[in-house]
């Protein structure tokens, strides 16, 4: 049995969420817990509400328009939307990388070093390590640290990635979001963050967009599959690519869909 | 059930299933010639169904070859992935039956010219066993799991019918030392009998899990499923 079979406690829960934009209604009445230390994978056609979902837990969200939203969502049993949540704050609890590489026009240390900066370190050793720490947990410290003050986007593609990948924990985050964070990349540019992504795991609650189901297959203990904004079907991963429940999560995992 | 999005795919998973058929049809007539060539002493015969085995193997490597063409060429997953492992499993079990018939025709030739009298019930008992093969089959091509563990229930009176037989030719043996080189080579039929009928029960378990992805494989036969 793999390790993402036991069960560890609830990091992230959603309660009966409902996201409208104007007058679509994004997400019906979603509830789902991601549990920690353990990857999620959120799978589903385009337009089912798994970005949008994956946008709502760390308030991404608020910045839309005409966003509205009924239910709740609880980061270690508490509701991210209490009046008294630091939104920032809530940012750096719960950290997230896109699907293209968006590094700061910056050396590769600045990328790393702005966040901890922004909330308050100024101490250069202490920049320094955490720039190293980051850097080596996001799998990039050996290829870079000759070159810490070599522009970012200098990088490959994928060490681009995994740049952003190190941003995103040079905060201490303890959730961290992935939408899509490979589907640029090539196969050995994927493996390698695919890698990176079962090491975190140990550390961070993960929770990960991908439109490849082979990689939600890999990287993830629990899968959820949504569709028109429902979550149809959620489980252990090894069961819902060998025996789904629902003949919709089966239809779309097996290419039968449209 | 939806179709594919990719028709190819779809094509292919039903020529998959259309090659199982196909070399399950031939390996059913390989044991009805085998045993038809024993009780008519008929050694032409056995030598032409040892001929063709070699046709069962080369769809054993066929079918081998278009299940991991499958899995390269479109990663299946739920259904699709259990009918395409299913597939390879069944094609060793029936090309090992292929070969138990082989083994029948094999004591038919030993024993050619030299007037065998064949005393159990063979025929009945490889009926019985083709029946189990056929039905296994059935099961599979109509994603019948209740058939398929009826199948598996039948494997226990085939097992009392090797026993009776074993039983009743090592009495008649004691009886006629000269008849036990017969009696031997009609034990050892009895029992590959026995053994096609324990590799289509296999193929019956195999797709019990194809269907509901329940593996029930050693384990007692649920009455259902």
């Amino acid at each position: 049995m793999d390790a993402g079979a036991e069960a560890t406690p609830v990091k992230v829960s959603a309660r009966d969420l409902d996201v409208f934009y104007g007058a679509t209604q994004a997400l019906h009445g979603i509830t789902l817990d991601a549990r920690a230390n353990r990857v999620t994978a959120l799978i589903g056609p385009s337009g089912c509400g798994k970005s949008t979902f994956l946008r709502s837990i760390n308030r991404m969200n608020d910045l839309i328009a005409g966003m509205r939203r009924q239910g709740t969502i609880l980061l270690d049993g508490r509701d991210i939307h209490d009046p008294d949540v630091d939104v920032v704050d809530l940012r750096r609890r719960v950290g997230m990388v896109f699907q293209r590489s968006n590094p700061f026009p910056k050396s590769i240390y600045e990328n790393v070093a702005y966040g901890p900066r922004i909330h308050g370190v100024s101490d250069r050793t202490t920049l320094d390590e955490i720039v190293r720490t980051t850097l080596e947990q996001a799998a990039l410290w050996d290829e870079v640290k000759d070159r810490l003050g070599a522009s970012a986007l200098s990088l490959s593609g994928g060490q681009q990635q995994r740049l952003c990948i190190a941003r995103a924990l040079a905060v201490e985050p303890e959730v961290l979001l992935m939408d899509e964070p490979a589907s640029a990349l090539d196969p050995l540019a994927t493996a390698r963050i695919e890698e990176l992504i079962h090491e975190l795991k140990e550390r961070y609650t993960i929770l990960i967009v991908t439109h490849n189901m082979q990689q939600a297959a890999r990287v993830s203990d629990t899968t959820a599959y949504f569709y028109m904004g429902r979550l149809v079907e959620m489980g252990p991963t090894a069961q819902i690519f060998t025996n789904p429940s629902k003949q919709e999560t089966e239809d779309y995992i097996t290419g039968r869909f449209g | 059930m939806a179709q594919h999005t990719d028709r190819r795919y779809e094509e292919d998973l039903a020529r998959l299933r259309q090659l199982v058929l196909e070399m399950g049809g031939l390996v059913e007539s390989q044991i009805a010639d085998s045993v038809r060539a024993l009780a008519s002493n008929d050694a032409a015969l056995a030598r032409s169904t040892i001929e063709r085995d070699h046709e069962v193997n080369r769809y054993d490597v066929e079918i081998d070859e278009e299940c991991l063409r499958l899995l390269a060429l479109h990663q299946p997953a739920a259904r699709d992935l259990r009918l395409i492992t299913t597939g390879l499993k069944i094609t060793t079990d029936l090309e090992r039956i292929g070969d138990l018939a082989v083994n029948v025709c094999e004591r038919v030739v030993e024993r050619s010219g030299k007037g065998q009298e064949v005393r159990i019930d063979l025929p009945r008992m490889a009926d019985m066993a083709r029946g189990m093969l056929r039905e296994s089959l059935d099961a599979f091509v109509r994603e019948d799991a209740e058939l398929a563990l009826k199948v598996c229930r039948d494997d226990d009176a085939i097992d009392a019918l090797h026993g009776a037989m074993f039983r009743e030719v090592i009495g008649w043996m004691g009886a006629d030392p000269g008849a036990v080189v017969d009696g031997t080579g009609q034990i050892f039929v009895s029992k590959y009998l026995e053994r096609i009928a324990d590799h289509a029960t296999n193929i019956a378990e195999m797709v019990v899990f194809m269907v509901k992805g329940k593996s029930i494989r050693h384990l007692s036969v649920p009455t259902t499923i």
